[in-house]
């Protein structure tokens, strides 16, 4: 079954400072952790894919005008201070393990070394049709 | 070669590939036949012949015209016929896969697949997108080109010269996006800059003459040279002036100034050659104030008249701060700060940045970091833009190692 994993900040979820104003080792330690945590899922097979999204100044909301043509505004994210920083797929056995993968990476280090404790939404995958239905 | 012989490029890369499955089973097993090569060629022209068999009697039954008939009374190469010929079809094979008719990524796909001989699954990985995207990515890439009819020979002299700027365009497009890649330690990627880095010498011993050959070859192996010290302990970028110059590959170094000497001095001068001959000045350089910054300077200033490229220009500017300093190179960016296609672009607030840094600015350098951090869309350059703006505002300005 596969799984997604949302990294979302919010204004209320989130109760620490944004990560540049953090020191250089700080920093350091936190992109460490991301690189073990990619490396041993995939090393356990459960990496499908892993992405960080450009900062959120730089999303657009689209939709469809007069005819099709879009219609772009820029994300709403400044004011509501909510966005979304980055998304893994796991493949993975039960959802008790998804939950595992996502309270561990909720466990990223922040300023002091402290972890974030940040939020981490878990989406089941839908997939294909079973065989008999 | 096959190519050529039946006019069919996705039936003959096939054979290719098959031919290449039986060396892999049998070579092993029996011993590397005398010329292997050779055994490749009649292999995959036997391949051939049975595939064109196979697609010739689906299209009978479809009640198509049978139009490949001739080929099959033709009989296979002797093995050790000469291969002069295997030159001129790389080339052609090149030229074909970077037709313009095609995007972009197509035409790296193609080429990879192609000339490059990676298979599909490669590709994919080393792009990271699904190997049936990929797969699709190839196929109508292909189809284009038959579609379009461009004969498979050498473009002629007049049009020669645009389209193997085009070849070229798309091997240093493969090598920079070697030099990109984010995703963690993933082992099973092909090492895309090391692709490109043989793909450009096989182009350069074909065209062992042309000066835009050979200086994308020597401006490839001397920005590879640097590879290993670019990327710290956890895939952190290390800007060129705070690298360990040890780690550089000195043997790359010699070969890529040697290159780039002799393309210079027989011309005609492009802007591969430039950016070559620029990369070499910071290879030769003992450290980042011992570089030889008006020579650079120089040469950014003929490139940028011959490219046009406001990127380009920004380094320029920045290549300004480093002869005249700081406040000369905000004055060079200001001017450019008018280009519309420049406006927002985060390589303009990074280099606003560097230069504030430079002046001792902190406050305004550390506003600029960020700027740029949020709104590059590469990972490792936002971290290092990051990292740069928190070791500024912690006021620990020389923690350089």
């Amino acid at each position: 079954m596969k799984y997604m994993l949302l990294m979302q900040f919010s204004a209320a979820g989130t109760d620490f400072p944004s990560i540049d104003t953090w020191t250089p080792e700080e920093i350091t330690a936190h992109i460490a952790f991301m690189r073990e945590v990619n490396g041993k899922l995939s090393a356990d097979g459960e990496l499908v894919q892993a992405e960080g999204l450009a900062g959120p100044q730089q999303a657009r909301i689209v939709r469809a005008g007069a005819g099709g043509a879009p219609v772009v505004t820029e994300g709403p994210f400044a004011e509501t201070k909510e966005f979304l920083a980055g998304w893994w797929i796991v493949d993975c056995e039960t959802p008790q393990r998804a939950v595992e993968i996502a309270a561990h990476i909720s466990t990223a280090p922040g300023p002091g070394g402290r972890p974030l404790n940040m939020p981490i939404e878990v989406h089941p995958i839908m997939s294909a049709p079973p065989q008999e239905m | 070669m096959l190519a050529r012989r039946f006019g069919d490029f996705a039936t003959a890369e096939d054979a290719v590939q098959e031919a290449l499955l039986d060396a892999a089973t049998q070579w092993p097993a029996q011993g590397l036949p005398d010329n292997p090569r050779g055994w490749l060629v009649q292999v995959a022209y036997r391949r051939m012949i049975e595939l064109v068999r196979a697609e010739t009697a689906r299209r009978e039954r479809e009640d198509r015209a049978v139009r490949r008939e001739p080929d099959l009374r033709r009989t296979a190469p002797a093995a050790d016929e000469s291969l002069a010929t295997d030159r001129d079809d790389t080339l052609v094979l090149l030229f074909l896969c970077c037709h313009p008719t095609l995007s972009t990524a197509s035409a790296i796909a193609l080429t990879l697949r192609a000339v490059g001989g990676l298979s599909t699954a490669e590709i994919a990985r080393a792009f990271l997108v699904p190997e049936a995207t990929m797969a699709q990515r190839i196929s109508r890439a292909k189809q284009r080109i038959q579609d379009s009819g461009v004969p498979f020979r050498l473009p002629d002299q007049r049009e020669r010269q645009d389209r193997l700027a085009a070849v070229l365009h798309v091997l240093y497009l493969v090598f920079t996006e070697g030099h990109t890649a984010s995703l963690g330690p993933d082992l099973r990627r092909v090492d895309l800059s090391e692709e490109a880095v043989r793909l450009t010498r096989a182009m350069h011993a074909l065209l062992p003459d042309d000066s835009e050959v050979t200086g994308l070859l020597a401006l490839m192996l001397l920005t590879d040279a640097r590879a290993a010290a670019r990327t710290g302990p956890s895939g952190e970028l290390i800007s060129l002036a705070d690298q360990d110059r040890t780690r550089w590959d000195a043997a790359a170094i010699a070969e890529g100034i040697a290159l780039v000497t002799r393309a210079m001095a027989r011309g005609p001068v492009g802007p591969y050659q430039l950016q070559a001959a620029i990369a070499a000045l910071h290879d030769e350089a003992p450290s980042a104030a011992q570089t030889d910054w008006p020579q650079i300077l120089a040469l950014y200033q003929v490139l940028e008249r011959l490219s046009g490229n406001p990127v380009v220009a920004l380094n320029r500017a920045v290549a300004t701060a480093m002869v005249d300093g700081p406040e000369a190179g905000l004055a060079a960016l200001a001017t450019l700060a008018a280009d519309p296609r420049l406006a927002g672009h985060h390589r303009l607030d990074a280099a606003r940045a560097h230069l504030y840094e430079m002046a001792g600015d902190r406050e305004r350098a550390v506003a600029h970091y960020r700027a740029a951090a949020g709104g590059t869309t590469s990972l490792p350059e936002q971290r290092y833009l990051t990292m740069r703006a928190a070791r500024l505002a912690g006021g620990a300005v020389d923690s350089r190692p």
